[in-house]
């Protein structure tokens, strides 16, 4: 008896200390939407309540009209077309490379995939250099394309994502399908493709968030506030109302609002996903 | 990275196969093609590109002027900013790296048992390493610790005088790395995943033999989770060394450069002065760097990682 009310004791103890460290962990967030909620002169008077005094949407209504002639509702725009155009193209061109990797025998083939594998190591800073002179020689910088083009030639952790997935599925699946006929490109698009939506949709995700949160290609790139994204503006955005915190508050909150979303609808695969590449890897 | 390249159980070529592999080249190449073209004009030229960039002095506007080793002479004997960023750099990685894998390790382990609310744990602390990156959270980690922020407001509650976080230039760096390190979620998860993959046989026979857990912990999942935090020691030498995004979003690198990151002292040489050639010789600087410690790490690590499918 005794040992059964300590055990609980310790399940209980053990439950509250999970959820103050969440607590913790999710403060900062929570401290971004209250304050974004807070007339804009009390959010640095009262910084330690978590509960406004006076909940008010005038940060947003303010921050929605946007700096230098821009109002914010374009910046999200120009964040869903670069984002849409980056996630099409990344499926897109990963899954075909993937098919060519995880089901096509042919010579050559090991030699590519090592490559592949390799270059996942190579630090990216060291490619940012010589692919804006580049892009600059062929007078793309100032437009999209330097953000859009690369994710149509594929990306080596999708590729491998998609591999790994691909050579789940048996190969029998192939060979009966060569029987009836069927040459690679309709073995591909018809048979393969639709069963690795999963992976597919996994990929989608995580590049429409790595493209949302990316300020850097348009800091390198872009030169024209018509053309910013989310991401950049409200870097810009932040030293235009220095000291007025509650705008860039809620135009914070806003921005992370399609990332979090994906977040949560697609939580499970996530989660399992990085733990599984942590095992392969 | 073991276990990348299993390969097809009886695909040795023998007359028959060979011929059907020397027949499917065209089709291979017309799925990976898409990977091939870029990576020679995404990958190859430009990392080929960047080391003749190095040797050279360039500024975009005027043709490049061929300078031999004079970029990486004037790094090491003439460039304090150089030093003072490698440095900075080199400290905010060892002190983030070793803190992040053993906060992430030690939740982990406080998940790993399995209650109803474990899920709901585990997506609460993975949420920052969602969001964490964004600018955003960088504009909000600001505002925080600002002189009149959150955490001062907190710590005046308590009777302790406030602290001038961001403009101290002894404790700048360090609200850097915390936010790095509340970022935590992604190798806690793969953390997890590893802490999983221990069968529980081995843990129910240290138990008959009245192994308790804290001997347990160290004699069998620690040695068994070798390869998650060979991972993400790997990674998480390599992510901070080429960090950029904090610094240059909440500090500019200053008090005094003490969070002057080397990546952003390296984006200021190429595009606030334009000297591109300069800015490619600190990137092979650091790249050599990484592939040193990576190679030291890989080498290491047949002496401590240990891999359950061993030999498969």
């Amino acid at each position: 008896m005794l040992r059964l009310a300590k055990n609980r004791a310790g399940i209980s103890a053990y439950h509250i200390a999970m959820a103050l460290f969440g607590i913790l962990m999710i403060y900062p967030l929570l401290w971004m939407l209250s304050s974004s909620l807070k007339p804009s002169t009390d959010i640095m008077i009262t910084t330690g309540q978590l509960i406004p005094r006076e909940l008010t949407l005038e940060n947003y209504a303010y921050g929605w009209k946007g700096f230098g002639g821009m109002p914010f509702a374009a910046f999200f725009k120009n964040s869903i077309f670069v984002a849409a155009v980056r996630v099409a193209g990344t499926v897109f061109s990963c899954s075909v490379i993937a098919f060519g990797f995880a089901r096509i025998p042919f010579r050559t083939r090991r030699f590519w995939f090592m490559a592949m594998i390799l270059t996942m190591c190579l630090p990216g800073q060291i490619l940012q250099i010589p692919q804006y002179i580049l892009f600059n020689r062929l007078g793309w910088v100032g437009t999209y394309l330097p953000l859009l083009v690369p994710s149509f030639f594929g990306g080596a952790f999708n590729v491998f994502l998609l591999v790994q997935f691909m050579k789940g599925i048996p190969l029998e699946l192939d060979e009966s399908a060569k029987i009836d006929g069927c040459g690679w490109i309709r073995l591909f698009a018809l048979i393969i493709a639709p069963l690795v939506r999963p992976a597919m949709a996994t990929v989608a995700v995580l590049t429409f968030m790595a493209s949302w949160d990316d300020f850097y290609s348009a800091l390198i790139y872009l030169n024209k506030p018509s053309l910013y994204p989310v991401a950049y503006a409200l870097k810009l955005y932040s030293s235009e109302v220095s000291t007025n915190y509650g705008p860039m508050l809620a135009m914070s909150v806003l921005s992370l609002l399609p990332v979090l979303l994906l977040f949560f609808a697609f939580q499970k695969s996530l989660v399992e996903g990085i733990g599984t590449v942590g095992i392969k890897g | 990275m073991p276990a990348i390249s299993q390969k097809r159980a009886g695909s040795k070529p023998m007359g028959l196969a060979a011929r059907l592999k020397k027949n499917n080249i065209a089709a291979g190449y017309m799925f990976i093609g898409l990977y091939v073209i870029g990576f020679f004009s995404f990958v190859l030229f430009p990392f080929l590109y960047s080391f003749y960039l190095a040797l050279t002095d360039y500024d975009v506007l005027t043709p490049a002027r061929w300078v031999g080793v004079d970029n990486f002479v004037k790094m090491f004997t003439a460039d304090d900013l150089f030093w003072k960023s490698f440095f900075v750099t080199v400290k905010f990685a060892v002190v983030q790296v070793p803190l992040k894998l053993l906060v992430s390790l030690l939740v982990a382990l406080a998940l790993s048992k399995a209650t109803k609310l474990t899920g709901v744990y585990r997506v609460v602390y993975y949420m920052p390493s969602i969001v964490g990156g964004s600018v955003a959270v960088a504009m909000t980690w600001k505002q925080i610790w600002d002189n009149s922020g959150l955490v001062n407001s907190a710590l005046g509650q308590l009777g302790i005088p406030a602290v001038r976080w961001l403009s101290n230039e002894r404790t700048a760096i360090y609200v850097l790395i915390l936010l790095g390190v509340w970022q935590f979620g992604a190798s806690m998860l793969i953390f997890l995943a590893g802490i999983k993959n221990v069968p529980s046989s081995l843990h129910e026979a240290a138990i008959v033999d009245g192994a308790g857990p804290v001997k347990r912990f160290f004699a069998i999942t620690l040695p068994m989770i070798t390869s998650s935090i060979f991972f993400n020691l790997i990674n998480g030498i390599i992510g901070s060394l080429q960090a950029f995004n904090s610094s240059y979003l909440i500090t500019s690198g200053k008090p005094l450069n003490s969070t002057l990151y080397y990546g952003l002292q390296m984006y200021r040489q190429a595009f606030d002065h334009f000297k591109m050639g300069y800015a490619s010789a600190m990137a092979w600087f650091m790249f050599v760097i990484i592939v040193a410690l990576t190679v030291a790490v890989f080498r290491s690590s047949s002496a401590w990682v240990f891999y359950q499918d061993e030999g498969r």
